[in-house]
């Protein structure tokens, strides 16, 4: 079998040298069951030491290789070679500061998802040795699909509105919230709507729906948005037609 | 210590109103966005006809012959193209807003979908029937 390449075009960003990033063009022998990261390690290790990208598990778990792969936000452990075109272009993820060459600044959304609380917030507090907080598999299944979320921010680098209006908190952190909000142990809804039912939280979105066409983990973010802009709606009408139900 | 490196993080600056050119999902979700134009203007004709009706035989008449027109049927059609885009993509939207539960068992997105398009088509019916269609 012969052996096949392909041009791979990688966005590169020196903030020490370069005004503007620019790219610059490899060509990298690849077998079938190479993914895009496999050609980056491969540049990285055989060519070109200076390249810089994030990466860590290859295998779509830990969400660090997020990045644009023909202008489509994917992760380059999952972005097999053998389904792109001869010319492949590698870019940092869309809507996020370069760093340098694919790595990108991800405090913007460290610091939405801190501001949304995705952890468990006990409804009652128990004590250690009253044990486990329980739950049904019924209750389980309300939220799991949102837990698959690994952060790897495909969705943010999809959603336009994001792009447009970065103050935006954004698919993950909100689905992250919903995720917590649906889980029958928790007690911290009343916390999150303050962040997540604000014009900065779910009501910047437009339903546009990138977000769960690019995730990796079919989570989903645009449902867990719709239905979050359905319960705070639900919230308003109660709060305002019958008051004597909240305290 | 290490040598201190200097961040100079480079923006990317989306373009604001060229941005649903990037890619043919942005340009699909214009497309159901710009439906509602043609619905709204299809909203002020029907608001402006009940005026006409209000004003007498005459001037409704005038009114219906100003629909018959080539340039009235021709939007016409281009409405009822697009509200039916708007309406099929928005009923395929529907099961993520509104996931339907009886106790543990979720509804199949199909199913609550469907619903839409069922009631779509009774409420369709009805108002053919009111018309006096049947």
């Amino acid at each position: 079998m012969s052996e096949r390449r392909v041009e791979l075009q990688v966005l590169r960003y020196d903030p020490e040298k370069d005004e503007i990033p620019h790219f610059q063009s490899y060509t990298v022998p690849f077998s079938d069951e190479w993914v895009v990261l496999d050609a980056l390690n491969h540049v990285k290790e055989q060519t070109d030491p200076t390249l810089s990208y994030r990466w860590s598990c290859h295998m779509a778990v830990c969400g660090s290789c997020g990045m644009m792969i023909n202008g489509e936000p994917m992760l380059a452990c999952k972005a097999f070679m053998r389904d792109l075109p001869e010319v492949i272009r590698v870019e940092p993820l869309a809507h996020f500061p370069i760093e340098r060459d694919l790595v990108t600044v991800v405090e913007d959304f460290m610091a939405k998802l801190a501001r949304v609380k995705p952890y468990l917030i006990p409804k009652q507090r128990k004590d250690l040795d009253a044990g486990e907080y329980l739950q049904t598999p019924g209750e389980l299944k309300r939220y799991k699909q949102y837990a698959q979320c690994i952060n790897c921010m495909l969705c943010y680098a999809a959603c336009p509105e994001y792009g447009l209006t970065p103050k935006f908190i954004g698919p993950a952190a909100i689905t992250l919230a919903h995720r917590y909000n649906e889980d029958s142990r928790d007690g911290g809804r009343e916390l999150r709507q303050e962040e997540i039912a604000a014009g900065e939280g779910v009501w910047e979105c437009t339903f546009v729906g990138a977000c769960s066409q690019v995730c990796p983990k079919h989570v989903d973010p645009a449902a867990a948005l719709q239905q979050v802009k359905i319960a705070s709606t639900l919230d308003w009408f109660r709060e305002h037609t019958m008051p004597w139900l909240s305290k | 210590m290490a040598e201190q490196v200097g961040r100079r993080p480079f923006v990317r600056e989306v373009p604001k109103t060229r941005w649903f050119l990037r890619h043919p999902r942005y340009r699909r979700y214009m497309a159901r966005e710009v439906t509602c134009i043609f619905i709204a203007v299809y909203t002020v004709i029907l608001i402006v006809g009940i005026a006409r009706l209000g004003q007498g035989p005459g001037a409704y008449e005038a009114f219906l012959q100003a629909l018959r027109t080539p340039l009235s049927i021709a939007f016409h059609v281009v409405a009822l193209a697009f509200s039916l885009y708007h309406t099929v993509t928005w009923f395929n939207l529907a099961p993520k807003a509104m996931p339907v539960r009886f106790g543990e068992t979720a509804l199949p997105h199909a199913a609550v979908a469907g619903a839409h398009y069922f009631a779509w088509v009774i409420l369709t019916v009805v108002v053919l029937w009111l018309a006096g269609a049947f």
